[in-house]
């Protein structure tokens, strides 16, 4: 397939794979923010083909796992409503929240439906008028724009039964948190979705306030593994940069367009992260104009939460502190079909991921 | 005051309402089953495909199957068509030759009858094909909305000849032993996909779904080390191997470079975040071969027209962990897990 198989050719992937063992020096430990790194480097089994000295830990890249508890109780309730329809990606559904999850509330009768995109659940609030439709907006900066041209079209045609639950976050504040949080890094393996929309210029704080390398990377074996290459040898020169690896996709500027509509339907919030506890500015919430597709403003619930699980880890895991090994619930009492955690819940989840292609190994 | 959930040692993933993953194949389907109904069945046989029942001088192959495939019509079949191939399959993979087939219908109300007719007429034409006869059946109809359409359960008998009760549950397994599969994975799954306009864009996709008996016999009458075979429907490849090494204590390799995929699912499971290897086909089998036994196996699925794309795709292996380990084409290694929940609901 191509852009593919070329990124996953074996010789290149063995080319690349000689050049980091004969430039690593001492030890390294990189952080691949974004949940589909950490799930394209298990599912190709790329931590065997490392020299043991390169350490690769995972960030808060995953929407689902930093999506908090109250969010999953407050869609909960809200699929309790008469005549709600709750419309969401499929991730989500598994996802416990302090009692129950949208899956259990699924099967127990709520009308819970499974969407591709924010525009599929438009779709279904135009067909279902006597209805109101919740879409849950998850994901950064890669599915916050879709989420704003649907608010657009809902605006345009007029759609009064369509509402959005809002948990869209940005990058960037969780890395520096992250940083801030005191993890040992020499660098990050940045998002390359997320760059695709953003530019690769919003992580020029990163080295330039914190001292570490940034390679922005694509997905594939050969990208990721040319990536921490490219890190290695900006922290050999002790010369931390934003570089972008993933050039067939990412350009300084980013995609304006995208970037607009972002800005003209939503502004930065705090925002609540599973696992770090509220940090500043990295949440985003519908702008007054478009409130009225606010779910929260336009039928607030009230939702008790009860606390996650005390022996669960995933927020250290999330900033990259521990891994699921240090957690005493891992693969015992949290496994992907009853997770404890939500890093054990989607496919791009550090403990699901750990799970899936380590355990037991 | 917070109160804090805590789990007790003892898991139980059974929950108090059926949830679509318990249909998926993998894991909780197991559970269902082992937990509501084995231990009240009384059941002490291994679960594979087909009960293999002796009775008076006879053995027999007894299965049974539920289809409640969405869409009904999909490229390269239907419902009707499905659940023939199926219970047929299920039958063959144990070693029996299939001879009867019984056919129940579950009709929604409002439901055209043309369409039943040529769900019916497909079922005849792939029962004639298989050399198998539908004997006996029952129709039900039920008011609107409380089915979707139709669901068909079928059930089979076939015969089994003496001593070869061993191929359905791997008895004989030895490492070292070669493991085939007879073509590209996926393309079931895919197509229904691809048929319940759930896409925006069309798929050149067409469901493997196929009645493979007589492939089956042709390499049974002409190999003799054939130790295990198993049709990959629900939880795809990965889920059969998990279930495979768990039974008979021996782990596997698996090359990943060898495993055919067609470049259109390929491409879809990239897309979706779908992994073909747990992908369901309804015409793709596995079969485990002694070593030195593998490429003339190889050969006469070669030369049928349903394992034309046939290959060698990996090795049972010493390994009391009983891991599925997956050589990645870029010269990675992986474990191959059993699938938990479900990637993609009401595909058969």
């Amino acid at each position: 397939m191509k852009y593919i198989d070329e990124f996953r050719n074996i010789d290149l992937v063995r080319k690349l794979t000689e050049l980091i063992y004969k430039s690593v020096i001492h030890d390294y430990t990189f952080m691949e923010v974004c949940g589909g790194h950490t799930a394209a480097i298990h599912r190709f089994g790329i931590p065997h083909l490392l020299p043991e000295n390169i350490r690769l830990i995972s960030g808060p890249g995953c929407p689902v796992c930093v999506t908090g508890t109250e969010f999953i109780d407050k869609a909960i309730a809200y699929s309790k409503m008469e005549e709600v329809i709750i419309c969401t990606f499929g991730d989500l559904i598994r996802v416990p929240g302090s009692i129950s999850s949208l899956e259990n509330e699924k099967a127990a009768g709520a009308d819970i439906r499974i969407v591709l995109s924010g525009l599929e659940a438009f779709e279904i609030a135009k067909i279902n008028t006597e209805k109101k439709v919740i879409f849950l907006g998850i994901g950064f900066e890669t599915t916050a724009p879709g989420t704003a041209v649907t608010i657009k079209l809902a605006e345009k045609d007029n759609v009064k039964n369509f509402f959005l639950l809002c948990a869209h976050k940005i990058m960037p504040p969780a890395m520096e948190a992250i940083i801030k949080g005191g993890t040992n890094l020499d660098g990050f393996i940045c998002p390359g979705h997320v760059a695709t929309i953003t530019g690769s210029d919003i992580f020029d704080f990163i080295p330039g306030k914190f001292n570490l390398s940034c390679v922005i990377t694509g997905f594939e074996p050969a990208d990721i593994l040319q990536s921490i290459l490219m890190l290695v040898r900006q922290v050999n020169r002790d010369d931390p940069k934003v570089e972008i690896q993933y050039n067939r996709a990412v350009t300084h500027e980013g995609n304006i367009l995208a970037q607009r509509h972002l800005s003209q339907v939503f502004e930065p919030c705090d925002e609540l992260w599973r696992g770090f506890g509220i940090i500043p500015g990295s949440g985003l919430r519908l702008r007054k104009e478009y409130e009225k597709f606010d779910a929260e403003k336009t039928m607030p619930v009230n939702v008790k939460f009860r606390e996650e699980d005390a022996l669960c880890i995933c927020g250290d895991i999330l900033r990259g502190l521990k891994t699921p090994e240090d957690c005493a619930l891992f693969a015992k009492t949290c496994i992907p079909e009853d997770p404890s955690g939500a890093c054990m819940v989607s496919n791009e989840g550090t403990c699901n991921t750990w799970y899936k292609y380590r355990h037991n190994e | 005051m917070k109160e804090l959930v805590i789990h007790g040692i003892n898991t139980d993933i059974m929950n108090d309402f059926i949830s679509l993953n318990h249909g998926s194949g993998g894991k909780l389907s197991r559970d269902l089953i082992e937990r509501v109904f084995v231990t009240r069945f009384g059941i002490s046989e291994p679960l594979t495909d087909s009960a293999i029942l002796n009775d008076s001088g006879f053995t027999l192959a007894f299965t049974t199957d539920s289809y409640v495939v969405d869409p009904i019509f999909f490229p390269g079949g239907n419902i009707g068509k499905l659940s023939v191939c199926g219970t047929v399959n299920d039958l063959a993979v144990s070693g029996a030759d299939p001879k009867y087939i019984a056919a129940s219908f579950i009709i929604e109300e409002g439901f055209p009858v043309n369409d039943l007719k040529m769900i019916a007429e497909s079922m005849a034409e792939e029962a004639f094909k298989a050399g198998v006869r539908i004997v006996t059946g029952d129709t039900k109809v039920v008011e609107k909305g409380k089915c979707d359409e139709l669901f068909i359960t079928t059930s089979g008998i076939g015969i089994l000849k003496s001593g070869m009760e061993y191929l359905s549950t791997g008895g004989l397994i030895k490492p070292g032993d070669k493991l085939l599969i007879n073509g590209p994975l996926g393309n079931h799954a895919i197509s229904v996909l691809g048929a319940r306009n759930k896409l925006s864009f069309s798929t050149p996709v067409t469901s493997d779904c196929a009645s493979l008996n007589h492939l089956i016999k042709r390499v049974l009458q002409n190999c003799k080390e054939i130790r295990f075979m198993r049709d990959l429907t629900r939880g795809g490849l990965a889920t059969v191997l998990n279930e495979l090494t768990g039974m008979i204590g021996m782990g596997i390799t698996l090359n990943e470079d060898s495993i055919p995929v067609d470049e259109p699912v390929k491409g879809l499971c990239e897309m979706m975040g779908f992994d073909p290897l747990y992908l369901a086909n309804e015409g793709k089998v596995l079969i485990v071969a002694g070593a030195g036994e593998e490429k003339r196996v190889l050969d006469i699925l070669r030369s049928d027209p349903l394992g034309k794309y046939s290959e060698i795709v990996g090795e049972i292996i010493p390994d009391k962990r009983k891991f599925v380990i997956l050589n990645t084409s870029i010269g990675g290694k992986r474990i191959l897990d059993m699938m938990s929940g479900l990637q993609l609901p009401r595909i058969c």
